[in-house]
Protein backbone atom coordinates (compact mmCIF):
# COMPACT_ATOMS: atom_id res chain seq x y z
CA UNK A 1 0.00 0.00 0.00
CA UNK A 2 1.04 3.41 -0.91
CA UNK A 3 0.61 4.97 2.23
CA UNK A 4 2.63 8.02 1.60
CA UNK A 5 0.87 8.97 -1.28
CA UNK A 6 -2.47 8.32 0.61
CA UNK A 7 -1.07 10.68 3.07
CA UNK A 8 -0.23 13.00 0.37
CA UNK A 9 -3.77 13.57 -1.07
CA UNK A 10 -5.20 13.63 2.01
CA UNK A 11 -3.49 16.30 3.36
CA UNK A 12 -3.24 18.13 0.45
CA UNK A 13 -6.95 18.06 0.75
CA UNK A 14 -6.83 19.12 3.81
CA UNK A 15 -4.41 22.03 3.28
CA UNK A 16 -7.34 23.23 1.03
CA UNK A 17 -9.68 23.87 4.13
CA UNK A 18 -6.98 25.42 6.11
CA UNK A 19 -6.26 28.20 3.32
CA UNK A 20 -10.30 28.39 3.28
CA UNK A 21 -10.53 28.15 7.61
CA UNK A 22 -12.19 31.24 8.69
CA UNK A 23 -14.94 30.71 5.56
CA UNK A 24 -14.67 26.77 6.31
CA UNK A 25 -15.87 27.51 10.38
CA UNK A 26 -17.57 30.60 10.98
CA UNK A 27 -19.74 29.89 7.80
CA UNK A 28 -21.23 26.59 9.93
CA UNK A 29 -21.42 29.09 12.60
CA UNK A 30 -23.42 31.82 11.17
CA UNK A 31 -25.91 29.34 9.32
CA UNK A 32 -26.10 27.27 12.98
CA UNK A 33 -27.15 29.99 14.64
CA UNK A 34 -29.44 31.69 11.76
CA UNK A 35 -31.24 28.18 12.34
CA UNK A 36 -31.97 28.83 15.71
CA UNK A 37 -33.35 32.53 15.07
CA UNK A 38 -35.40 31.48 12.03
CA UNK A 39 -36.65 27.99 12.84
CA UNK A 40 -35.91 28.04 17.29
CA UNK A 41 -37.52 31.35 17.93
CA UNK A 42 -39.81 31.83 15.00
CA UNK A 43 -41.66 28.66 14.82
CA UNK A 44 -40.06 27.61 18.17
CA UNK A 45 -42.22 30.24 19.76
CA UNK A 46 -45.41 28.35 18.29
CA UNK A 47 -43.94 24.90 18.31
CA UNK A 48 -42.80 24.45 22.22
CA UNK A 49 -42.07 21.03 22.20
CA UNK A 50 -42.31 17.95 19.64
CA UNK A 51 -42.49 14.46 21.73
CA UNK A 52 -41.69 15.98 24.66
CA UNK A 53 -38.49 17.30 23.69
CA UNK A 54 -38.00 21.11 23.20
CA UNK A 55 -38.33 22.23 19.66
CA UNK A 56 -34.52 24.05 19.40
CA UNK A 57 -33.42 20.67 21.18
CA UNK A 58 -35.16 19.06 18.31
CA UNK A 59 -33.97 20.69 15.38
CA UNK A 60 -30.30 20.13 16.26
CA UNK A 61 -29.69 16.50 14.80
CA UNK A 62 -31.57 17.61 11.33
CA UNK A 63 -29.62 20.67 11.40
CA UNK A 64 -26.29 18.68 11.63
CA UNK A 65 -27.12 16.37 8.93
CA UNK A 66 -28.38 19.18 6.92
CA UNK A 67 -24.73 20.48 7.36
CA UNK A 68 -22.57 16.97 6.67
CA UNK A 69 -25.06 16.00 3.51
CA UNK A 70 -24.32 18.97 1.75
CA UNK A 71 -20.23 19.72 2.98
CA UNK A 72 -19.29 15.84 2.65
CA UNK A 73 -20.78 15.86 -1.03
CA UNK A 74 -19.05 19.39 -2.25
CA UNK A 75 -15.89 18.67 -0.39
CA UNK A 76 -15.43 15.41 -1.72
CA UNK A 77 -17.12 16.63 -5.58
CA UNK A 78 -15.04 19.39 -5.43
CA UNK A 79 -11.73 17.91 -4.54
CA UNK A 80 -11.70 15.29 -7.39
CA UNK A 81 -13.32 17.73 -10.11
CA UNK A 82 -10.92 20.15 -9.40
CA UNK A 83 -7.81 18.66 -10.43
CA UNK A 84 -9.94 17.30 -13.46
CA UNK A 85 -10.62 20.81 -13.96
CA UNK A 86 -6.94 22.34 -13.99
CA UNK A 87 -5.86 19.26 -15.66
CA UNK A 88 -3.43 18.60 -12.68
CA UNK A 89 -5.46 14.65 -12.28
CA UNK A 90 -2.24 13.55 -14.39
CA UNK A 91 0.20 13.59 -11.54
CA UNK A 92 -2.37 11.33 -9.42
CA UNK A 93 -3.33 8.99 -12.35
CA UNK A 94 0.63 8.53 -13.21
CA UNK A 95 1.43 8.04 -9.44
CA UNK A 96 1.67 4.59 -7.72
CA UNK A 97 -1.32 4.94 -6.31
CA UNK A 98 -3.81 2.22 -6.43
CA UNK A 99 -8.23 3.28 -7.39
CA UNK A 100 -8.70 2.47 -3.41
CA UNK A 101 -5.93 4.70 -2.13
CA UNK A 102 -7.18 7.87 -4.28
CA UNK A 103 -10.22 7.09 -3.10
CA UNK A 104 -9.53 6.70 0.10
CA UNK A 105 -7.73 10.14 0.19
CA UNK A 106 -9.80 12.75 -1.35
CA UNK A 107 -13.59 10.78 0.44
CA UNK A 108 -11.16 10.41 4.19
CA UNK A 109 -10.02 14.40 3.34
CA UNK A 110 -13.87 15.63 2.69
CA UNK A 111 -15.41 12.99 5.41
CA UNK A 112 -13.41 14.64 7.93
CA UNK A 113 -14.06 18.17 7.03
CA UNK A 114 -17.55 17.01 7.43
CA UNK A 115 -16.67 15.65 11.05
CA UNK A 116 -15.01 18.98 11.98
CA UNK A 117 -17.70 21.53 10.47
CA UNK A 118 -20.50 18.89 12.41
CA UNK A 119 -18.46 19.19 15.63
CA UNK A 120 -18.48 23.29 14.93
CA UNK A 121 -22.35 22.89 14.63
CA UNK A 122 -22.71 20.48 18.05
CA UNK A 123 -20.80 23.27 20.26
CA UNK A 124 -22.79 26.30 18.54
CA UNK A 125 -26.00 24.24 19.58
CA UNK A 126 -24.80 24.39 22.66
CA UNK A 127 -24.45 27.96 23.38
CA UNK A 128 -28.65 28.36 21.98
CA UNK A 129 -30.13 24.75 23.69
CA UNK A 130 -29.66 22.91 25.88
CA UNK A 131 -27.91 19.91 24.53
CA UNK A 132 -28.12 16.19 26.04
CA UNK A 133 -26.55 13.10 23.85
CA UNK A 134 -28.38 9.90 24.85
CA UNK A 135 -25.94 7.66 22.67
CA UNK A 136 -22.77 9.49 22.36
CA UNK A 137 -20.94 6.68 20.54
CA UNK A 138 -23.91 5.84 18.33
CA UNK A 139 -24.12 9.49 17.22
CA UNK A 140 -20.55 9.50 16.60
CA UNK A 141 -20.97 6.31 14.43
CA UNK A 142 -24.17 8.06 12.45
CA UNK A 143 -22.06 10.93 11.85
CA UNK A 144 -18.59 8.96 10.57
CA UNK A 145 -21.04 7.05 8.10
CA UNK A 146 -22.92 9.31 6.90
CA UNK A 147 -20.00 11.81 6.32
CA UNK A 148 -18.10 8.84 4.39
CA UNK A 149 -21.30 7.56 2.83
CA UNK A 150 -22.19 11.00 0.97
CA UNK A 151 -18.50 12.07 1.07
CA UNK A 152 -18.70 8.69 -1.28
CA UNK A 153 -21.53 10.01 -3.31
CA UNK A 154 -20.12 13.57 -3.64
CA UNK A 155 -16.57 12.12 -5.01
CA UNK A 156 -19.48 9.92 -8.00
CA UNK A 157 -20.94 13.27 -8.93
CA UNK A 158 -17.46 14.99 -8.91
CA UNK A 159 -16.18 12.25 -11.23
CA UNK A 160 -19.26 12.51 -13.80
CA UNK A 161 -19.51 16.41 -13.78
CA UNK A 162 -17.61 18.04 -16.39
CA UNK A 163 -18.45 21.05 -15.67
CA UNK A 164 -19.30 23.80 -12.70
CA UNK A 165 -22.71 23.27 -13.64
CA UNK A 166 -23.42 19.68 -13.35
CA UNK A 167 -21.08 20.02 -9.89
CA UNK A 168 -24.08 21.75 -8.42
CA UNK A 169 -26.82 19.95 -10.13
CA UNK A 170 -27.49 17.21 -7.79
CA UNK A 171 -26.71 19.07 -4.36
CA UNK A 172 -29.00 21.56 -5.49
CA UNK A 173 -32.08 19.78 -7.31
CA UNK A 174 -31.62 16.60 -5.11
CA UNK A 175 -29.63 16.45 -1.78
CA UNK A 176 -31.10 19.74 -0.31
CA UNK A 177 -34.87 18.99 -1.07
CA UNK A 178 -34.47 15.83 0.45
CA UNK A 179 -32.91 16.84 3.51
CA UNK A 180 -35.39 20.30 4.12
CA UNK A 181 -38.22 17.52 3.39
CA UNK A 182 -36.84 14.44 5.36
CA UNK A 183 -37.80 15.84 9.08
CA UNK A 184 -34.90 17.68 9.70
CA UNK A 185 -36.97 20.33 11.40
CA UNK A 186 -39.79 18.21 11.88
CA UNK A 187 -41.35 15.26 13.01
CA UNK A 188 -43.46 12.98 10.11
CA UNK A 189 -45.70 12.30 12.59
CA UNK A 190 -46.78 15.90 11.98
CA UNK A 191 -47.85 15.53 8.29
CA UNK A 192 -50.76 13.77 6.84
CA UNK A 193 -51.30 10.69 6.74
CA UNK A 194 -50.69 10.16 2.58
CA UNK A 195 -47.67 12.43 3.18
CA UNK A 196 -45.58 10.41 5.97
CA UNK A 197 -46.06 7.60 3.60
CA UNK A 198 -44.51 9.36 0.63
CA UNK A 199 -41.67 10.60 3.26
CA UNK A 200 -41.00 7.01 3.96
CA UNK A 201 -39.42 6.81 0.11
CA UNK A 202 -37.06 10.06 1.41
CA UNK A 203 -33.72 7.82 2.05
CA UNK A 204 -32.22 11.04 4.08
CA UNK A 205 -35.20 10.69 6.68
CA UNK A 206 -34.01 7.42 7.62
CA UNK A 207 -30.87 9.25 8.27
CA UNK A 208 -31.95 12.09 10.45
CA UNK A 209 -34.32 9.80 12.36
CA UNK A 210 -31.27 7.11 13.28
CA UNK A 211 -29.07 10.78 14.00
CA UNK A 212 -31.87 11.98 16.37
CA UNK A 213 -32.47 8.63 17.99
CA UNK A 214 -28.79 8.86 19.17
CA UNK A 215 -29.83 12.16 20.95
CA UNK A 216 -32.90 11.55 22.28
CA UNK A 217 -34.25 8.10 21.90
CA UNK A 218 -37.24 9.65 19.71
CA UNK A 219 -37.13 8.23 15.80
CA UNK A 220 -39.77 8.26 12.69
CA UNK A 221 -38.47 5.34 11.75
CA UNK A 222 -36.73 2.11 13.48
CA UNK A 223 -33.02 2.47 14.76
CA UNK A 224 -32.40 -0.29 12.74
CA UNK A 225 -34.06 0.60 9.60
CA UNK A 226 -31.91 3.66 9.55
CA UNK A 227 -28.81 1.80 9.97
CA UNK A 228 -29.61 -1.09 7.19
CA UNK A 229 -30.26 2.08 4.84
CA UNK A 230 -27.69 3.55 5.67
CA UNK A 231 -25.33 0.57 5.07
CA UNK A 232 -27.06 -0.19 1.92
CA UNK A 233 -26.37 3.77 0.46
CA UNK A 234 -22.66 3.52 1.44
CA UNK A 235 -22.10 -0.41 -0.47
CA UNK A 236 -23.73 0.78 -3.51
CA UNK A 237 -21.52 4.35 -3.57
CA UNK A 238 -18.49 1.79 -2.99
CA UNK A 239 -19.93 -0.62 -5.95
CA UNK A 240 -19.98 2.58 -8.02
CA UNK A 241 -17.49 4.00 -7.81
CA UNK A 242 -14.90 0.90 -7.62
CA UNK A 243 -16.41 0.16 -11.25
CA UNK A 244 -16.04 3.62 -12.61
CA UNK A 245 -12.75 3.82 -11.36
CA UNK A 246 -12.07 0.31 -13.14
CA UNK A 247 -13.18 1.51 -16.59
CA UNK A 248 -11.39 4.90 -16.02
CA UNK A 249 -14.68 6.76 -16.39
CA UNK A 250 -14.46 10.37 -17.40
CA UNK A 251 -11.20 10.44 -15.78
CA UNK A 252 -9.06 7.69 -18.45
CA UNK A 253 -9.27 7.61 -21.92
CA UNK B 1 23.29 -1.06 -23.59
CA UNK B 2 20.75 -1.90 -20.96
CA UNK B 3 17.28 -1.02 -22.35
CA UNK B 4 14.85 0.44 -19.43
CA UNK B 5 12.25 0.97 -21.32
CA UNK B 6 10.21 -1.56 -24.11
CA UNK B 7 7.10 -0.97 -25.45
CA UNK B 8 6.06 -3.70 -27.64
CA UNK B 9 3.00 -3.02 -30.81
CA UNK B 10 1.21 -1.07 -28.47
CA UNK B 11 -2.07 -0.19 -29.98
CA UNK B 12 -4.30 2.92 -28.35
CA UNK B 13 -7.64 3.52 -30.03
CA UNK B 14 -9.89 6.06 -28.80
CA UNK B 15 -13.87 6.11 -28.23
CA UNK B 16 -14.16 7.87 -31.50
CA UNK B 17 -12.35 4.87 -33.17
CA UNK B 18 -9.32 7.44 -33.93
CA UNK B 19 -6.48 4.66 -33.92
CA UNK B 20 -3.58 7.00 -32.28
CA UNK B 21 -1.16 3.85 -31.84
CA UNK B 22 -0.63 1.37 -34.07
CA UNK B 23 0.88 -1.43 -33.49
CA UNK B 24 4.01 0.76 -31.67
CA UNK B 25 6.97 -0.68 -30.60
CA UNK B 26 10.25 1.07 -29.53
CA UNK B 27 12.90 0.16 -26.88
CA UNK B 28 15.19 3.35 -25.07
CA UNK B 29 18.21 2.36 -23.88
CA UNK B 30 19.16 3.32 -20.04
CA UNK B 31 20.77 6.88 -19.15
CA UNK B 32 20.50 8.16 -23.47
CA UNK B 33 18.53 11.24 -24.41
CA UNK B 34 15.76 9.91 -26.99
CA UNK B 35 14.15 13.02 -28.79
CA UNK B 36 10.72 12.03 -30.49
CA UNK B 37 9.57 13.97 -33.50
CA UNK B 38 6.37 13.95 -35.12
CA UNK B 39 4.06 16.60 -36.49
CA UNK B 40 0.94 17.25 -35.16
CA UNK B 41 -1.25 14.46 -33.57
CA UNK B 42 1.27 12.11 -34.48
CA UNK B 43 0.81 10.10 -31.51
CA UNK B 44 3.58 11.70 -29.36
CA UNK B 45 1.94 12.91 -26.60
CA UNK B 46 -1.05 9.72 -26.09
CA UNK B 47 2.27 7.42 -26.56
CA UNK B 48 3.85 9.41 -23.28
CA UNK B 49 0.50 9.43 -21.83
CA UNK B 50 -0.14 5.28 -22.26
CA UNK B 51 3.53 4.56 -20.92
CA UNK B 52 3.03 6.77 -18.07
CA UNK B 53 -0.64 5.28 -16.85
CA UNK B 54 -2.75 8.16 -17.76
CA UNK B 55 -4.18 6.46 -20.52
CA UNK B 56 -5.62 3.17 -21.08
CA UNK B 57 -4.51 1.28 -23.94
CA UNK B 58 -5.82 -1.37 -26.40
CA UNK B 59 -3.41 -4.24 -26.79
CA UNK B 60 0.70 -4.78 -26.43
CA UNK B 61 2.74 -4.43 -23.62
CA UNK B 62 4.89 -2.02 -22.10
CA UNK B 63 7.67 -2.22 -19.40
CA UNK B 64 10.21 0.11 -17.62
CA UNK B 65 13.25 -1.30 -15.95
CA UNK B 66 11.56 -5.19 -16.30
CA UNK B 67 8.62 -4.14 -14.51
CA UNK B 68 5.11 -4.44 -16.50
CA UNK B 69 3.20 -1.41 -15.99
CA UNK B 70 0.09 -2.66 -15.72
CA UNK B 71 0.76 -5.87 -13.07
CA UNK B 72 3.84 -4.24 -11.28
CA UNK B 73 2.52 -0.96 -11.87
CA UNK B 74 3.91 0.44 -8.67
CA UNK B 75 7.33 -0.43 -9.74
CA UNK B 76 7.06 0.87 -12.87
CA UNK B 77 5.51 4.37 -12.24
CA UNK B 78 7.42 5.07 -9.27
CA UNK B 79 10.37 4.70 -11.48
CA UNK B 80 9.05 7.45 -14.39
CA UNK B 81 8.39 11.43 -13.77
CA UNK B 82 6.02 13.32 -16.02
CA UNK B 83 6.65 16.83 -17.44
CA UNK B 84 3.16 17.41 -19.54
CA UNK B 85 3.01 19.77 -22.35
CA UNK B 86 0.50 22.64 -20.81
CA UNK B 87 1.17 24.18 -17.75
CA UNK B 88 -1.15 22.75 -15.38
CA UNK B 89 -0.51 23.87 -11.46
CA UNK B 90 -2.67 24.52 -9.02
CA UNK B 91 -2.93 28.38 -8.64
CA UNK B 92 -3.16 28.90 -4.93
CA UNK B 93 -0.42 26.32 -3.98
CA UNK B 94 3.24 27.54 -3.10
CA UNK B 95 5.57 25.93 -4.68
CA UNK B 96 7.46 24.24 -2.10
CA UNK B 97 4.07 22.42 -0.94
CA UNK B 98 3.74 21.49 -4.55
CA UNK B 99 6.83 20.04 -4.88
CA UNK B 100 6.72 18.35 -1.51
CA UNK B 101 2.99 16.98 -2.69
CA UNK B 102 4.64 15.21 -5.93
CA UNK B 103 7.04 13.79 -4.03
CA UNK B 104 4.16 12.31 -1.34
CA UNK B 105 2.11 10.88 -4.27
CA UNK B 106 4.90 8.77 -5.61
CA UNK B 107 5.05 7.04 -2.15
CA UNK B 108 8.68 9.00 -1.36
CA UNK B 109 8.73 9.96 2.50
CA UNK B 110 9.58 13.62 2.79
CA UNK B 111 13.26 14.51 2.12
CA UNK B 112 13.76 18.85 2.31
CA UNK B 113 17.14 18.47 1.63
CA UNK B 114 16.75 16.79 -1.71
CA UNK B 115 13.79 19.07 -2.36
CA UNK B 116 15.85 22.52 -1.73
CA UNK B 117 18.91 21.08 -3.98
CA UNK B 118 16.40 20.22 -6.84
CA UNK B 119 14.88 23.56 -6.44
CA UNK B 120 18.02 25.78 -6.58
CA UNK B 121 19.24 23.63 -9.06
CA UNK B 122 16.09 24.41 -11.33
CA UNK B 123 16.95 28.74 -10.36
CA UNK B 124 13.22 28.00 -8.39
CA UNK B 125 14.96 28.24 -4.72
CA UNK B 126 13.81 31.96 -4.36
CA UNK B 127 10.63 31.52 -4.89
CA UNK B 128 9.76 28.81 -3.24
CA UNK B 129 7.22 30.33 -1.10
CA UNK B 130 5.31 32.15 -3.82
CA UNK B 131 2.03 30.79 -5.25
CA UNK B 132 2.22 29.09 -8.55
CA UNK B 133 -0.56 31.62 -9.77
CA UNK B 134 2.10 34.06 -9.69
CA UNK B 135 5.13 32.64 -11.74
CA UNK B 136 5.70 33.40 -15.39
CA UNK B 137 5.19 30.93 -17.90
CA UNK B 138 9.28 29.87 -17.98
CA UNK B 139 9.06 29.21 -14.08
CA UNK B 140 6.14 27.32 -14.26
CA UNK B 141 7.76 24.69 -16.38
CA UNK B 142 10.83 24.53 -14.12
CA UNK B 143 8.21 23.64 -11.35
CA UNK B 144 6.67 20.84 -13.44
CA UNK B 145 10.18 19.95 -13.86
CA UNK B 146 10.99 19.72 -10.27
CA UNK B 147 7.59 17.90 -9.68
CA UNK B 148 8.76 15.34 -12.01
CA UNK B 149 12.01 14.99 -10.59
CA UNK B 150 10.73 15.44 -6.99
CA UNK B 151 10.64 11.33 -6.18
CA UNK B 152 13.76 10.84 -8.23
CA UNK B 153 12.62 8.60 -11.11
CA UNK B 154 15.29 6.81 -13.47
CA UNK B 155 13.02 7.77 -16.40
CA UNK B 156 12.36 11.16 -17.73
CA UNK B 157 9.29 11.90 -19.84
CA UNK B 158 9.09 15.88 -21.45
CA UNK B 159 6.82 16.51 -23.48
CA UNK B 160 7.20 19.52 -25.41
CA UNK B 161 9.67 20.94 -22.44
CA UNK B 162 10.68 24.04 -24.44
CA UNK B 163 7.05 25.23 -26.14
CA UNK B 164 6.36 28.32 -25.81
CA UNK B 165 9.29 29.48 -24.38
CA UNK B 166 12.18 31.93 -25.41
CA UNK B 167 15.56 31.16 -26.53
CA UNK B 168 17.24 31.90 -23.87
CA UNK B 169 15.26 29.71 -21.82
CA UNK B 170 15.45 26.91 -24.24
CA UNK B 171 18.93 26.55 -23.69
CA UNK B 172 19.07 26.63 -20.01
CA UNK B 173 16.33 24.04 -20.38
CA UNK B 174 18.64 21.94 -22.23
CA UNK B 175 21.23 22.34 -19.61
CA UNK B 176 19.44 21.00 -17.22
CA UNK B 177 18.48 17.76 -19.65
CA UNK B 178 21.93 17.27 -19.82
CA UNK B 179 22.81 17.17 -16.24
CA UNK B 180 19.80 15.12 -15.85
CA UNK B 181 21.74 12.81 -18.47
CA UNK B 182 25.05 12.98 -16.39
CA UNK B 183 23.01 11.86 -13.14
CA UNK B 184 22.27 8.69 -15.59
CA UNK B 185 18.80 9.35 -15.83
CA UNK B 186 16.83 8.59 -19.36
CA UNK B 187 15.09 11.45 -20.72
CA UNK B 188 12.42 10.55 -23.53
CA UNK B 189 11.06 14.40 -24.96
CA UNK B 190 8.88 15.05 -27.84
CA UNK B 191 9.74 18.08 -29.90
CA UNK B 192 8.58 20.41 -32.72
CA UNK B 193 12.22 21.86 -32.76
CA UNK B 194 14.47 19.80 -35.06
CA UNK B 195 17.25 22.26 -33.59
CA UNK B 196 16.59 20.82 -30.25
CA UNK B 197 16.54 17.41 -31.34
CA UNK B 198 20.19 17.91 -32.86
CA UNK B 199 21.59 19.78 -29.70
CA UNK B 200 20.46 17.17 -27.11
CA UNK B 201 19.56 14.40 -28.53
CA UNK B 202 21.49 10.69 -28.55
CA UNK B 203 18.94 8.90 -30.69
CA UNK B 204 15.82 10.30 -32.62
CA UNK B 205 12.61 8.44 -33.44
CA UNK B 206 9.96 9.96 -35.74
CA UNK B 207 6.53 8.87 -35.40
CA UNK B 208 3.46 9.50 -37.46
CA UNK B 209 0.28 7.92 -37.68
CA UNK B 210 0.46 6.19 -34.51
CA UNK B 211 3.99 4.59 -35.82
CA UNK B 212 8.01 5.12 -35.30
CA UNK B 213 8.81 5.56 -39.19
CA UNK B 214 12.29 5.86 -37.95
CA UNK B 215 14.72 5.55 -35.13
CA UNK B 216 18.36 6.66 -35.55
CA UNK B 217 21.52 7.63 -33.50
CA UNK B 218 22.35 11.52 -33.72
CA UNK B 219 26.06 11.35 -35.04
CA UNK B 220 24.10 9.10 -37.79
CA UNK B 221 21.49 11.32 -38.67
CA UNK B 222 24.44 14.19 -38.29
CA UNK B 223 26.40 12.67 -40.62
CA UNK B 224 23.63 12.23 -43.48
CA UNK B 225 23.44 16.04 -42.05
CA UNK B 226 26.95 16.23 -43.68
CA UNK B 227 26.35 15.28 -46.75
CA UNK B 228 25.11 17.28 -50.19
CA UNK B 229 23.98 16.26 -53.11
CA UNK B 230 25.14 17.49 -56.61
CA UNK B 231 23.10 17.36 -59.49
CA UNK B 232 24.50 16.68 -62.63
CA UNK B 233 21.49 17.88 -65.40
CA UNK B 234 23.15 16.37 -68.83
CA UNK B 235 22.13 17.89 -72.65
CA UNK B 236 21.25 14.09 -73.85
CA UNK B 237 20.44 11.09 -72.28
CA UNK B 238 22.68 8.44 -71.62
CA UNK B 239 22.12 5.01 -71.80
CA UNK B 240 23.73 3.60 -68.55
CA UNK B 241 26.59 5.51 -65.88
CA UNK B 242 29.66 5.35 -67.66
CA UNK B 243 32.26 2.70 -66.61
CA UNK B 244 35.09 5.77 -65.93
CA UNK B 245 32.44 7.06 -63.45
CA UNK B 246 31.88 4.09 -61.43
CA UNK B 247 34.32 4.73 -58.54
CA UNK B 248 31.95 8.09 -58.06
CA UNK B 249 29.25 5.93 -56.75
CA UNK B 250 26.63 8.11 -59.04
CA UNK B 251 23.17 7.60 -59.87
CA UNK B 252 21.16 7.94 -62.60
CA UNK B 253 17.64 8.82 -63.13
CA UNK B 254 14.69 7.40 -64.41
CA UNK B 255 14.55 9.66 -67.58
CA UNK B 256 18.16 9.17 -67.81
CA UNK B 257 19.65 12.96 -68.04
CA UNK B 258 20.46 13.64 -64.54
CA UNK B 259 23.63 12.02 -62.63
CA UNK B 260 23.52 12.37 -58.84
CA UNK B 261 26.75 12.74 -56.96
CA UNK B 262 26.22 12.63 -52.98
CA UNK B 263 29.25 14.08 -51.03
CA UNK B 264 30.66 14.82 -47.55
CA UNK B 265 31.25 18.60 -47.38
CA UNK B 266 33.48 17.61 -44.02
CA UNK B 267 35.67 15.91 -46.33
CA UNK B 268 39.43 16.77 -47.21
CA UNK B 269 38.23 16.34 -51.22
CA UNK B 270 34.80 15.94 -52.22
CA UNK B 271 35.58 14.59 -55.29
CA UNK B 272 33.92 17.21 -57.38
CA UNK B 273 36.43 18.75 -59.46
CA UNK B 274 38.03 14.99 -60.39
CA UNK B 275 34.23 13.81 -61.62
CA UNK B 276 33.77 17.15 -63.69
CA UNK B 277 37.12 16.31 -65.36
CA UNK B 278 36.12 12.95 -65.72
CA UNK B 279 32.84 14.08 -67.23
CA UNK B 280 34.61 16.59 -69.45
CA UNK B 281 37.11 14.16 -70.76
CA UNK B 282 34.18 11.65 -71.89
CA UNK B 283 32.22 14.47 -74.02
CA UNK B 284 29.20 14.55 -72.24
CA UNK B 285 27.76 18.38 -72.39
CA UNK B 286 26.48 19.48 -69.46
CA UNK B 287 23.29 21.93 -69.14
CA UNK B 288 22.91 22.65 -65.43
CA UNK B 289 24.29 21.50 -62.44
CA UNK B 290 22.90 22.11 -58.72
CA UNK B 291 23.69 21.23 -54.90
CA UNK B 292 21.13 20.33 -52.49
CA UNK B 293 21.70 20.01 -48.59
CA UNK B 294 20.42 17.72 -46.35
CA UNK B 295 18.94 18.83 -43.27
CA UNK B 296 17.15 16.68 -40.00
CA UNK B 297 14.12 18.79 -41.10
CA UNK B 298 14.20 17.52 -44.76
CA UNK B 299 14.68 14.05 -43.52
CA UNK B 300 11.93 14.61 -41.41
CA UNK B 301 9.55 15.90 -43.68
CA UNK B 302 10.78 13.05 -46.74
CA UNK B 303 9.99 10.47 -43.64
CA UNK B 304 6.72 12.16 -42.61
CA UNK B 305 5.60 12.49 -46.89
CA UNK B 306 6.27 8.97 -47.16
CA UNK B 307 4.48 7.69 -44.14
CA UNK B 308 1.40 9.73 -45.33
CA UNK B 309 1.60 8.36 -48.28
CA UNK B 310 1.82 4.42 -47.30
CA UNK B 311 -0.78 5.67 -44.91
CA UNK B 312 -3.23 6.82 -47.61
CA UNK B 313 -2.69 3.41 -49.43
CA UNK B 314 -3.81 1.75 -46.69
Amino acid sequence: MNLQGLKAIYFHEMDRMRRTLFQSLVSPFISTSLYFVVFGSAIGSRITEIEGISYGSFIVPGMIMLTILTQSISNASFGIFFPKFTNTVYEILAAPLSSFEIILGFVGAAATKSLIIGTVIICTAGLFVDLHIEHPFIMMFFLILTSVTFALFGFIIGMWADNFEKLQLIPILIITPLVFLGGSFYSINMLPEFWQKVSLLNPVLYLVSGFRWSFYEIADVSIYTSLITMLFFLFTCVLIISYTFAKGYKIKS
Amino acid sequence: MKEILKINKITKIYKNKFKALDELSLNINEGEIFALLGPNGAGKSTLINTVCGILNFDDGNISVNEYDIIKDYRKARSLIGIVPQELNLEAFETVWNNVNYSRGLYGKSPNYQYIEELLKELSLWDKKDNKLRELSGGMKRRVLIAKALSHEPKVLFLDEPTASVDVELRKDMWKVIQKLKEKNVTIILTTHYIEEAEEIADRVGIINNGKIILVDEKKKLIQKLGQKILKIELSESIKSIPNALESFKLQLNNEKNILTYTYDTKGKNTGITSLLSEIKSLGLQLKDISTEQSSLESIFLNLVKESENEFARA
